[in-house]
């Protein structure tokens, strides 16, 4: 062989190595990208960059919980005996950066708001019970005219256990994912308790009942319908169901978990049928003579050898459309109406995790805490589909020992 | 008794069995010899209707047992395979404890009492001399078994639902020499209840298990007699060569 | 109850759930078409969008689908199917298989939205694509890097064992086995994966929201640095903030039908090219 030729060869073999790693390089990829700035939200304070909550000199209070801050400002905390355990009394007064332009005129800051910074001070200082939410770039240096609460650092702790979801609100917005986390467990489990047993019936019904014919057009139909897109799937669902769901049960919007669900459970029948189906055409002809000819009927025959036997693959199927609607998007944030509230009942619009990522991620400001908690959302959602689908192919591998032993 | 009159069977347009006539004495063992493709195994499954899950076949004929046509509309699929019971080439016990699969017939049939199910797997399991090797661990996997003791647990579990016909098809093909003896011992002993019909390629084995023989080729029954007969003094000559081992 | 009674009732239960079933997929399936066959003509698909999306056509989303299409599948159809064949011919049964299936089944698990995240992260941002049909390729192809690697992987799995050794029998190399006879003859079962990854791509939203899509953007693309519209987020625009939304239902029908549409000819001529091609290099 010419050497030119030879070193094409390791050349073209070198690249089928390269290609051969390609999905765990990416896999390796995604980890490092998502966790990278995932993690990076603990690195935030918990109140806006730039901003900090200031308090009069005067005022002993040191910290504040985030929880509190927002309470204060959402004026549900009016007094400072509420939050700083006597050591600072008499009502709050609350102060935002804008209500300076209402205080004082355009002469009295002067020509390029020169004198913002002083005016500032001036409000801070002559008022004791005062908390205001400033940006830094206007603050004196040290602590003695205006004093910074500490705020910290937003903390995994208040990430995953946290009830409410406002990203957007100031000053202190508030990330906690347990309502997104239950939203999306919700809305999957029940659309799986729906899918499973129409799914079971006609994956029992194609292999053991059609005729062949039947099951000639019936099965690559079935697999063509877990091709269409899903916001197709979507759009269905938002001007059929949704209208559909909101007469049937007269509630003032019909975008609901319950809508997420049956659109969800719709899109994971092909899945269920086809695996479920494949499961139960893999049980060895043997076990099914052996159970016909001690006199069992057809349908003894199917749910004492037929369905234990293929019990793994149906298992894994079922296991595997729970990970296809954890992690389905669009359909889900057409359908229901996206309130990031503790999922209460199918009645009530829900948010899942993917909606959130989607609906959010655009308005988000790359590098900033809102982007960094979406990131993170995405990293809760890897995880979660990691472990659904390793589990599913343990399960299915674990059945594959079952056969006619010899 | 098994009979059967003018039978022809059909896969599709394949013509598997050709104007079969032929008789099955009870409390007799029939074997059933021929080169492969000969049509004895589907032969063999006309008497438990096996043939019917398979899908496009045709039987004509008449094929009887105790004088009753089983293809009649009036004879229900699943209560003669009750009353014909059969066992595979290659062991086939469900993933069930060995308990269970002896029950499983039982079971299904509608039994739900619990002591005489108790018995009447102990019964079956000793008919097919298992019993000793097994009574200890009933509720382990029939799949902790060896591949003869497999067997001979599968024929326990034919022998659960009380049939009057046992067939076979190629019983020890799958298993090793002790086991074969084994199995072929247990035949002999099981021909005092049942009528049993047995397919196998092993000539040796039909000589020494069966009373009579039946010569299968190319879907025709070329002979049928004696067992001492076919294999001493066949009058035709295709039998001959096949007993002498000289094709098949 | 005896046994008969109780398989009959199964039976007819199993039969009811099975037209039920089947009845919703089609009628889904029958509700797009009906209210979409009305909307689409030449002007539809040749037109771009007017009055703020509510008339018009659907050509720069048509065009822009295309060329993610392209984009993607140039990126992902080479090394998928390079993957395969070094997992396939190469590795063989050794351990590392397992652990790089497992991978690979697990890329093909991951949610596209996570796909779209770190499209966005690495393309977007890290590379410095930008918003652009590139970032939106590569993120797509990674998203049907999984389906490539398998059916190429499957479709070399079929051809038995003899064809190889009958090559190495005429002193062939590794390569040229590859190349001569594995290839051609797996090719057929490889396009069906490639054509299957087409109708999967063309149908992604998620993938494509942060990484190339556009809301509105009426002209058509100049180079791969460029922004376009694509069919499933143009689909999705329309349907849920647009700025009329009962005014431009008919134009959500008419794609939704172009989206079934895509699906249903990518289906139909992986069919056939698995029955021709296949006829063609069979060896029996």
């Amino acid at each position: 062989m010419k050497w030119s030729r030879r070193v094409i060869k390791y050349m073209i073999e070198g690249l089928f190595t390269l290609s051969g790693g390609v999905t765990s390089l990416v896999i390796l990829l995604i980890v490092v990208f998502l966790f990278k700035e995932g993690m990076g939200l603990f690195t935030n304070p918990a109140v806006e960059k730039g901003y900090a909550l200031c308090v009069n000199a005067a005022n002993p209070t040191g910290s504040l919980d985030a929880r509190v801050v927002k309470q204060i400002f959402d004026g549900e905390i009016t007094t400072w005996e509420e939050v700083s355990e006597g050591k600072m009394t008499g009502p709050i007064a609350l102060f935002r950066f804008n209500e300076i332009f209402s205080r004082y005129t355009e002469e009295e800051l002067g020509e390029d708001y020169a004198l913002l910074s002083p005016r500032l001070q001036e409000v801070v200082a002559g008022t004791p019970g005062i908390i205001a939410f400033l940006p830094e770039e206007y603050l004196p240096p040290g602590q003695e005219v205006v004093k910074r609460l500490r705020a910290g650092n937003i903390t995994p702790g208040s990430f995953f256990t946290g009830g409410e979801w406002q990203p957007t609100v100031a000053p202190a917005p508030r990330f906690g994912v347990l309502p997104l986390i239950l939203g999306t467990i919700w809305v999957s489990l029940f659309a799986i308790v729906l899918a499973l047993v129409p799914g079971l019936g006609v994956a029992i019904y194609l292999s053991e009942l059609a005729g062949a014919r039947a099951r000639g057009w019936l099965k690559p139909t079935i697999e063509l319908l877990a091709g269409i897109p899903s916001v197709v799937y979507g759009f269905f669902g938002l001007v059929v169901l949704v209208p559909f769901i909101q007469k049937l049960f007269s509630l003032p919007v019909g975008e609901s978990a319950l809508a997420g669900s049956v659109v969800l459970a719709i899109m994971a029948l092909p899945t269920i049928i086809t695996i479920a189906e494949d499961a139960i055409r893999g049980v060895p002809r043997a076990l099914r003579e052996a159970s016909l000819a001690l006199g069992a009927t057809h349908w003894q025959t199917i749910y004492r050898v037929i369905i234990p036997h293929a019990s793994s693959g149906i298992t894994a199927a079922a296991v595997l459309g729970i990970g296809r609607a954890v992690g389905e998007t669009m359909a889900v944030l057409m359908v229901t109406g996206n309130a990031a509230v503790m999922p209460r009942s199918l009645f009530e619009p829900v948010r899942t995790i993917p909606a959130t990522i989607a609906a959010e991620l655009g308005e988000a400001p790359a590098g900033g805490a809102h982007y960094q908690a979406l990131f993170l959302l995405g990293c809760i959602l890897f995880v979660i589909t990691m472990v659904i689908n390793l589990s599913a192919e343990f399960i299915a591998s674990r059945g594959q020992g079952k056969g006619v032993g010899a | 008794m098994i009979e059967t009159k003018h039978v022809d069977f059909y896969y599709s347009s394949f013509h598997a069995l050709k104007n079969i006539s032929m008789m099955m004495e009870e409390r007799t063992v029939t074997a059933l010899i021929g080169p492969s493709g000969c049509g004895k195994s589907t032969f063999l499954r006309l008497f438990n209707r096996m043939n019917d899950l398979i899908d496009d076949t045709r039987v004509s004929g008449e094929c009887l047992i105790d004088g009753e046509d089983i293809y009649s509309k009036s004879v229900a699929v699943d209560e003669l395979r009750k009353r014909v019971g059969m066992v595979f080439q290659k062991p086939n016990p469900f993933p069930k404890s060995i308990f269970e699969n002896v029950a499983y017939g039982l079971r299904v049939n509608g039994t739900r009492d619990r002591s005489f199910i108790a018995r009447r797997v102990e019964d079956s399991l000793r008919a097919a001399a298992l019993w000793e090797e097994v009574k200890d661990k009933l509720r382990e996997s029939a799949f902790a078994l060896s591949g003869g003791q497999q067997q001979r647990l599968c024929i326990a579990r034919a022998l659960a639902v009380s049939p009057s016909v046992l067939l076979m098809d190629e019983p020890a093909s799958a298993l090793d020499p002790i086991s074969t003896s084994k199995i072929e011992e247990l035949i002999a002993s099981l021909k005092q209840d049942y009528t049993i019909v047995i397919v196998t390629h092993n000539m040796q084995q039909a000589a020494r298990v069966s009373d009579k023989t039946g010569f299968f080729m190319m879907g025709e029954l070329v002979e049928f007699g004696d067992t001492k007969k076919i294999f001493s003094d066949p009058v035709n000559e295709q039998t001959r060569n096949y007993v002498n081992g000289r094709f098949g | 109850m005896n046994r008969k009674m109780k398989q009959a009732l199964a039976f007819a239960t199993f039969r009811l759930l099975g037209v039920l079933v089947v009845g919703v997929l089609f009628s889904i399936l029958g509700f797009i078409i009906y209210n979409g066959a009305g909307v689409i003509n030449w002007k539809f698909l040749s037109a771009s969008p007017e009055e703020g999306m509510s008339a018009g056509g659907i050509f720069p989303a048509i065009v822009g689908t295309l060329w993610l299409i392209a984009g993607s599948i140039a990126i992902a159809f080479p090394i998928g199917v390079m993957s395969g064949i070094y997992i396939h011919e190469y590795l063989g049964n050794r351990w590392i298989v397992k652990v790089i299936r497992v991978m690979t089944n697990n890329l093909g698990g991951i949610p596209s939205i996570v796909f779209g995240l770190f499209g966005m992260a690495l393309f977007v941002h890290a590379f410095g694509f930008g918003d652009s049909i590139l970032a939106g390729s590569f993120t797509l192809g990674l998203l049907v890097l999984p389906l490539i690697i398998r059916t190429t992987e499957e479709a070399l799995k079929a051809i038995p064992d003899t064809y190889r050794a009958g090559s190495y029998a005429l002193g062939a190399g590794k390569l040229q086995t590859i190349f001569r006879v594995t290839l051609p003859v797996a090719l057929p079962n490889i396009i069906t994966g490639l054509i299957l990854s087409i109708g999967r791509v063309s149908g992604e939203t998620a993938p494509i929201l942060f990484t190339v899509a556009a809301y509105f953007l009426p002209r058509l693309p100049s180079g791969i640095f460029d922004q376009v519209m694509a069919l499933p987020y143009h689909l999705y625009v329309i349907a849920t903030s647009g700025t009329d939304i009962e005014a431009s239902r008919p134009m959500a029908y008419g794609t939704a039908l172009v989206l079934v549409m895509i699906v249903f000819m990518m289906n139909l001529l992986a069919t056939v090219s698995r029955l021709r091609l296949g006829k063609k290099t069979k060896m029996d």
